[in-house]
């Protein structure tokens, strides 16, 4: 039985359902995202600002903040969505500042040093496994109490370092590190399976020393919950199997006409599509 | 500023490849505070090896996959250490552009990445030479590029780096060049250095290459000639006011490199003399655009005219 409240559950579905209507009016203004990727991460995003991390939206750099590291860079308008939702900053705020050359604060790629919540820069994929390893080592050398939190996508899999540093997280056992895959199954040209085969990957990930956590439907708050769950207390000092959440998710997640659809990789919406995306969010909103 | 320099053959050759791991042993006794990354490269024999096994638990080996180790030297980085990251020559900045690129200096983290066996140095042939590696630091941003002349000076610049804000390259050779300063000076990052003054040419030069192009300006020197050479340590940010000085001064410059004669520090004396309205004549020495042949770096230097009596005869020739 899981020990979720139930209660807790439906609060972060209502946040889940805030931020998409949120992040799809962001994209109509601004025309232009990543949106089936966005949409796909949602239910996870919210789970780990809103619940799981240790995370003071009043203090993004608090030193014994959990890291949470964006490896798909080109979904931050749902990192960017929520900070605005935690009060970081408005919508109107966002779209004013929104890839406007020496006044930009925001990007369709994240920038650390514009937006002080985005822990990595990043854009080019394959980085932010590397990056989440070594943040986790200075964590176990500092005996810091926080954990790396990394999200990759699994068209970015495709990259070799990914492999390189989970072979390296398998090798020093970082018992502080997780590595979520927002699993999707498409990527920008096609069905991940028919582009580069990423399965089995849950054999492939533990045969390099990590634990695997499957959730069958990422975009089920009551599962992900579930899973960030399992997550034992972070530890940087004793060695311990990482982490991997593979999170089976939906490209374009609540918006009929995207679900599942590579078209939906990347681009803006038009104002009809905005009113029937929004509708669709609604309407798919799961009814406990 | 001119310091005192020695020509002294019996001199033991200093090792900056050991140096640096000499200093980083040093810093880590006084209580300083950094981590150590490096592939598999490291002898257990060498002084950087010595320090694993003193300090293990600052020490992190990557193995064979330098992208990897340059991406977690960020992380680490990020995780609030300063990082000191040893990858062996062309490996660095080929295997690892992007992570340098992106990890390193788009995120701009206090990381030195010290990339060893530098120019054709290695050996070994063009799969190990490292020639194309500061025309790509040039071109990003944020970084700031060291290729210390000898021993000394990268001991000097490994402890000057601990309070150097954001990333840093720092280019070493293989082993065993001489020593270039016989006094300690005070070193700055970005202030070029005239190991010898000179009237009639300058050299302008880098690391490994500054004593050949010492004792090419002796050669000239003894046939009556007044040649300067110019101890460019720091590639970016370039001494713009000394390239313009010693160029203004003998105008007659030679730029002299283990590195291409594309992209280097040839290209980057070329580009300010050029937008500084320069008249005088210009040349470089480095490495072709083709890969090198086989061979002992010695003879590597001679083939390609980059030893001490292939300089000579090019300044000889341009001074007409």
């Amino acid at each position: 039985m899981s020990t979720v409240e139930m209660k807790r559950v439906i609060e972060l579905e209502d946040k889940c359902l805030k931020i998409r209507k949120d992040l799809l009016n962001f994209i109509y203004r601004i025309g232009m995202g990543h949106l089936g990727g966005e949409l796909s991460i949602v239910e996870m995003a919210v789970a780990l600002y809103y619940e799981y991390m240790n995370y003071d939206p009043a203090d993004p750099k608090m030193e014994d903040r959990d890291r949470f590291v964006l490896s798909k860079g080109h979904c931050s308008e749902t990192l960017y969505t929520i900070f605005q939702d935690m009060g970081m900053y408005t919508m109107d705020y966002m779209v004013e500042h929104f890839e406007t050359l020496d006044t930009a604060k925001f990007g369709m790629h994240s920038n650390r040093k514009y937006v002080p919540a985005i822990e990595v820069s990043a854009g080019s994929l394959g980085h932010g496994l590397p990056v989440a390893v070594g943040m986790a080592l200075g964590a176990r050398a500092k005996k810091a109490p926080w954990r790396t939190i990394v999200m990759v996508g699994d068209g970015e899999m495709d990259e070799g370092t990914n492999w390189e540093a989970i072979m390296a997280a398998g090798h020093y056992q970082l018992g502080n590190l997780v590595a979520i895959v927002d699993k999707n199954q498409v990527q920008m040209t096609g069905p991940t399976a028919n582009v580069m085969n990423l399965d089995p990957l849950d054999k492939k990930l533990e045969a390099f020393g990590w634990e695997v956590i499957n959730v069958e439907d990422g975009n089920d708050m009551l599962q992900v919950c579930e899973a960030l769950e399992k997550l034992p207390k972070a530890d940087p000092v004793t060695p311990r199997k990482p982490i991997f959440i593979i999170s089976n998710t939906v490209k374009g997640k609540g918006v009929d006409f995207m679900e599942g659809n590579y078209k939906w990789h990347g681009g803006g919406i038009a104002k009809e599509q905005l009113e029937e995306a929004l509708a669709d969010v609604e309407k798919n909103r799961k009814v406990r | 500023m001119a310091v005192q320099t020695t020509f002294d053959f019996d001199q033991m050759l200093s090792n900056a490849r050991e140096a640096y791991g000499e200093e980083l042993m040093k810093l880590a006794d006084e209580g300083r505070e950094f981590l150590f990354t490096y592939s598999d490269n490291v002898a257990p024999s060498s002084s950087a090896g010595k320090m694993v096994a003193k300090y293990p638990d600052r020490c992190f080996n990557f193995g064979i996959a330098e992208p990897n180790q340059v991406g977690a030297s960020a992380g680490m980085a990020l995780a609030g250490h300063v990082v000191f990251a040893q990858v062996f020559g062309p490996f660095l900045p080929l295997r690892a552009a992007d992570q340098i690129h992106t990890d390193i200096a788009y995120n701009d983290v206090n990381v030195r990445l010290i990339g060893t066996h530098s120019g054709v140095t290695a050996g070994g042939g063009p799969t190990h030479n490292d020639i194309a590696d500061l025309a790509l630091y040039r071109a990003i941003p944020n970084l700031t590029v060291v290729v210390p002349a000898d021993a000394d000076q990268c001991r000097k610049v490994i402890r000057k780096s601990m309070d150097h804000e954001g990333p840093m390259i720092i280019r070493i050779d293989r082993a065993g060049s001489p020593n270039i300063y016989a006094e300690d000076y005070e070193y700055e990052i970005g202030k070029a250095i005239d190991v010898l003054e000179g009237r009639d040419a300058a050299i302008i030069s880098t690391g490994s290459s500054i004593y050949e192009s010492m004792m090419a300006a002796k050669l000239l020197g003894e046939e009556g000639l007044s040649v300067g050479v110019l101890d460019m340590h720091t590639i970016k940010p370039l001494d713009i006011e000394a390239i313009l000085r010693v160029a203004n001064t003998t105008g007659n410059v030679v730029t002299v490199e283990d590195h291409s004669i594309n992209g280097g520090l040839g290209g980057a004396v070329a580009e300010i003399l050029c937008e500084a309205g320069y008249r005088g004549k210009f040349k470089r020495i480095g490495m072709p655009d083709q890969f090198s042949v086989l061979g002992d770096p010695d003879e590597i230097y001679k083939y390609y005219g980059m030893d001490r009596a292939s300089i000579a005869k090019t300044i000889r020739t341009m001074l007409g």
